[in-house]
């Protein structure tokens, strides 16, 4: 782990998907007519050479292939956004190169060409260990299927994290106690445990406000949040981040870039970025259209639709959203450094009083029962 | 014929048999604004292209609700039946209970009216209110039954009703339909045979009456008056006789509706003039207006001022807009003269004012003016009455405001103002109505039927009508019921005030007076009210009523169980900081109490505070 600064990543989307989950808000599109990955590879070359001109020479720490969903890419087309990108920053063995994967069998025929290509860490999103919920998310496979593929993952890459989505509608504390311990068996030292959360844009969206779906309350969401936080914390994956849990050193690298507040490089439909030139701090985010970046990435060699200086006050808010998701915590000096001003004294020791955070020196992170309440925190410490 | 030829001296005085002068009295929504409509269609004075809704009411506000407010005033020449050219002049009445002062002064301007009752919904309380005044004028009465075109309508039944519960001749009740027009030349007809001409001398001194005033940004102040005897000109010196303040008269005019210029204006005639009258307060309504060298021998008797009888606290939201406020209420202070107010700070909502309203409806009016017209948002503390506080020393003070009380151990008893209520309810719901009068503390007087309504009189302490008592009554009788009102005197109470503490802080912009009896339920609606509309937190916060230091009523307010967001990545920190941003703009809109915010809606909720 780089461990001299919040490192530097490179984001790439890839924004196709078989079908869309009801409750996804991510950029994904359905192409029943297929698409062409390899022509969409280059066009993601092409948008990595102009953000490598902006950004300019980094010691690249990770790349990371999001989505959409990734494992839909031929090897091949993987392979090619990977020379890109070693060829524009360099990618060294020590870098960590991350898909998103779901688990299905088809998907899973591609784990070894993927490994080939350079891929060395995989995020398989299993989302349930119940058929019926399973099929209640949209998704595309079974139960077995997806402990299989995981296990195939386990098996090609060094590193695999095991995704879950909890909190589902009906989930009792019994039900999820039973299925979480079940998947830290599975489990090889990274597990990611989102709770369900209703997005605009999404079917689920629609369906909620119509008042045909249920989600766990307040209370109850609480209840399984703690319970999942003493469950994997006695199987010595340590909660890092407000979902991430993992055993020492087994962090998403990449992940830790973004709430460390570091660089990085956005390639693809509705990519982001953060991007520090000399004078500024710029936030940066693409078209979201699949074949309108694709054409706009071929005329004007990328698709960007924002490109914003970020005022320091704008920096301080990123910084504290990000930073406090980790146990770790912000440091303060570095707040300052970004804001040009500092927290008041009454304002954290008013939290400290209240258990809500702990300062020691530098650095102010969240305690457990904050971490709960995250966004009345960060409102508070941000003088709102 | 052109009745009133400028340059004809004293012409008026040989037509006055040809002018005839009349109000409109009814109940909101039964019609008065649309027969007003038809009846200035009817004489021609408006274009098609012109004619709009209900085109006596010029304020906004007016429009929206139905209601008016100011007096507006229209001068129509109708040629009637008998071949002659006769000179309408139609004075518009507000239909409130908070405007009961302007109706008066509109009346007294007038010989008769035309009473409009909707011919399904009957007589209502109001309607008895104004009509009483009408009668009390002396005026003719000439019965309208309006929407006679519904399939509802019973105009018989309401006939007779009006005969029963008015105790007027409704034999000659003119049958209408506003909305489409059927029967309104009848009601032309009707005004000219069966309402008297005015009387005056038009050789006498000038003797005219000051029925209202307003602030026009063209004009200046305008002087709507109503001639008795003599004539009002174009440069003449006129005095007002109760301020003893001369002016000379700069111009002299009538409305039809637009102004139009005269060169004066003689007896039985309604019409405004404008001097140099520098603000509307200068003039007092119900004055007389009279020659500055050949004065009248007796002024006319006048009015009494109107009286706030409802106070308020108003505060900027944004503490930034303090400057913004102070001219909005000087400039409707401008056209009002019944709104009152004086600068007063609150610890909790800090500086701000103290106003003084006709009635919550006016109270309501001028909120919505001020944010709509000069866009300021405010919050409103809850509405006061007048108290008179006796104190052990022998000294009584008014007290406008519960933040004011003094210390309990200095005072002798308190008194609060009495109201004698008329209300008029179809006989179904005449229990609730009971039930609704005897929890407010009332006492009833009266009680009598008329068909199947029933008119209850009961005596009720203010204080317990100016928070919502208008908006029970029409939701337990579902709108049937209406309602009026007077102030009859001051009765001792057992008053205490009630502070409500949020998170231990005492918020004394909640605060309020209330019977001791009255007190632990009012606390109890109060602390559940709040505990809804303040957003859990992330402690626990109890919510408390206390008199006296003595805690009547809690509610706690659990703390934020989860409030965090499941996935955060690279893409998600915009949206995030913006949510942020967002929330910082939010924030202008609550108020900070020790830990605690406190949204605006909570202030203002505490106006309207439902007892189920």
């Amino acid at each position: 782990m780089n461990t001299s600064g919040p490192g530097f990543g490179v984001y790439v989307h890839w924004p196709f998907c078989k079908a869309k989950c009801p409750y996804c808000d991510f950029n994904s599109h359905v192409r029943h007519g297929g698409v062409d990955a390899m022509d969409f590879a280059q066009g993601l070359a092409q948008e990595l050479k102009y953000m490598r001109a902006l950004c300019g020479p980094r010691t690249l720490d990770s790349v990371f292939f999001g989505g959409g969903t990734p494992s839909l890419m031929p090897p091949q087309a993987v392979d090619y956004v990977l020379r890109a990108i070693d060829e524009l920053w360099g990618l060294g063995d020590l870098a960590e190169v991350t898909l998103e994967a779901n688990p299905t069998s088809i998907e899973a025929e591609n784990f070894k060409g993927y490994r080939a290509a350079g891929v060395n860490r995989v995020s398989v999103g299993v989302q349930a260990l119940d058929d019926a919920d399973l099929a209640k998310l949209g998704r595309q496979h079974s139960v077995e299927e997806a402990l299989a593929a995981f296990r195939l993952a386990r098996d090609i890459f060094p590193r695999v994290s095991f995704d879950l989505i909890y909190a589902r509608p009906g989930q009792s504390l019994a039900a999820w106690q039973a299925e979480l311990a079940r998947a830290l068996e599975e489990a090889a030292g990274h597990m990611s445990l989102y709770q369900l959360t209703i997005e605009p844009g999404t079917a689920y969206h629609d369906l909620f406000h119509a008042g045909k779906l249920t989600i766990p309350d307040d209370d109850h969401a609480a209840a399984l949040f703690e319970l999942t936080q003493e469950m994997t914390q006695a199987a010595g994956l340590r909660a890092y981040e407000v979902s991430n849990h993992a055993l020492p050193g087994q962090e998403s690298r990449h992940n830790l870039i973004y709430w460390r507040y570091g660089d990085y490089a956005g390639a693809g439909p509705g990519a982001h970025g953060r991007i520090t030139t000399p004078e500024h701090k710029l936030a940066l985010s693409t078209l979201k259209d699949p074949e309108g970046w694709r054409q706009a990435v071929a005329k004007q060699g990328h698709a960007l639709v924002e490109s914003n200086v970020l005022s320091a006050c704008d920096q301080g808010f990123e910084y504290l959203i990000m930073g406090l998701r980790l146990t770790e915590g912000i440091s303060l000096n570095r707040y300052a450094r970004l804001t040009g001003q500092s927290i008041p004294k009454d304002r954290m020791a008013a939290l400290v009083e209240e258990g809500m955070i702990t300062h020691h020196d530098d650095m102010v992170a969240a305690t457990p029962a904050g971490r709960r309440l995250l966004n009345a925190l960060i409102a508070r410490l941000a003088g709102i | 014929m052109t009745p009133w030829p400028a340059n004809a001296k004293h012409a008026a005085m040989t037509d006055l048999s040809h002018i005839r002068n009349f109000s409109i009295i009814a109940h909101i929504d039964h019609g008065k604004s649309t027969l007003a409509d038809r009846i200035i269609q009817l004489c021609g004075n408006v274009s098609d292209r012109e004619m709009k809704d209900q085109i006596l009411d010029s304020m906004d506000i007016e429009r929206e609700r139905g209601i008016t407010i100011k007096a507006n005033t229209v001068r129509l020449e109708y040629k009637a039946k008998d071949g002659k050219q006769y000179v309408l002049n139609l004075i518009d009445t507000p239909g409130h209970v908070d405007f009961a002062y302007e109706v008066n002064r509109s009346l007294a301007a007038c010989e008769g009216s035309l009473l409009v009752v909707d011919a399904s919904q009957g007589v209502e309380a109001q309607t008895l209110a104004n009509v009483y005044q009408a009668i009390n004028n002396h005026h003719e009465i000439v019965p309208v039954l309006n929407k006679v075109d519904l399939p509802a309508a019973e105009p018989e039944r309401v006939r007779q009703q009006i005969e029963d519960v008015i105790g007027i001749d409704a034999s000659g009740a003119v049958p209408i339909s506003a909305k489409t027009g059927i029967g309104v030349p009848d009601v032309l007809e009707a005004i000219v045979n069966l309402l008297p001409p005015p009387k005056g001398d038009a050789t006498a001194p000038l003797k005219a009456l000051l029925v209202d005033s307003w602030y026009d940004s063209y004009l200046g102040v305008v002087v709507l008056v109503r001639i008795i005897d003599g004539e009002l000109k174009k440069g003449q010196r006129i005095k007002l006789m109760s301020t003893d303040a001369h002016y000379l008269v700069e111009r002299v005019g009538v409305f039809r509706p637009k102004q139009e210029m005269r060169a004066s204006l003689g007896p039985g005639e309604i019409g405004f003039f404008t001097g140099s009258i520098k603000q509307v307060a200068d003039t007092r309504v119900g004055d007389t207006v009279t020659d500055e060298k050949r004065e009248c021998v007796e002024a006319l008797p006048g009015f009494k001022p109107a009286q706030p009888v409802v106070f308020a606290g108003f505060f900027p939201v944004d503490a930034s807009k303090f400057e913004d406020l102070r001219e909005a209420m000087g400039k409707l202070r401008l056209n009002d003269a019944s709104f009152s107010y004086e600068m007063e700070t609150s610890a909790a909502l800090g500086f701000g004012f103290r106003c003084g309203f006709l009635g919550l409806l006016h109270l309501e009016i001028i909120r919505e003016r001020i944010e709509r017209e000069f866009n300021v948002d405010i919050i409103t503390t809850a509405p006061s009455v007048i108290y008179h506080i006796n104190m052990r020393d022998g000294t009584q003070m008014e007290m406008h405001n519960p933040a004011d009380m003094p210390d309990v151990m200095q005072i002798d008893n308190i008194e609060e103002p009495w109201i004698e209520a008329t209300i008029l309810v179809p006989d179904e719901y005449l229990g609730t109505v009971l039930k609704l009068c005897e929890d407010r503390r009332g006492r009833q007087k009266q009680l009598t039927y008329a068909g199947s309504r029933a008119m209850v009189v009961y005596n009720l302490p203010l204080n317990e009508v100016v928070f919502d008592f208008y908006d029970r009554l029409k939701s337990v009788t579902r709108g049937y019921a209406s309602f009026d009102y007077h102030i009859t005197g001051y009765e001792q109470g057992d008053l205490v005030r009630m502070g409500i503490l949020v998170n231990a802080e005492p918020v004394d912009a909640l605060s309020m007076v209330v019977h001791r009896a009255r007190a632990e339920q009012r606390g109890r609606v109060m602390c559940e009210k709040l505990k809804d509309l303040i957003p859990r937190h992330m402690f626990q916060i109890p919510i408390q009523a206390s008199i006296g230091g003595k805690i009547v009523a809690r509610e706690t307010l659990s703390a934020l169980r989860k409030d965090v967001t499941a996935k955060c990545y690279g893409g998600d920190i915009s949206r995030k900081r913006k949510l942020l941003d967002k929330q910082k703009e939010g924030k202008k809109k609550m108020r900070q109490f020790g830990k605690v915010e406190i949204p605006q809606e909570a202030f203002i909720a505490a106006l309207k505070m439902d007892e189920n």
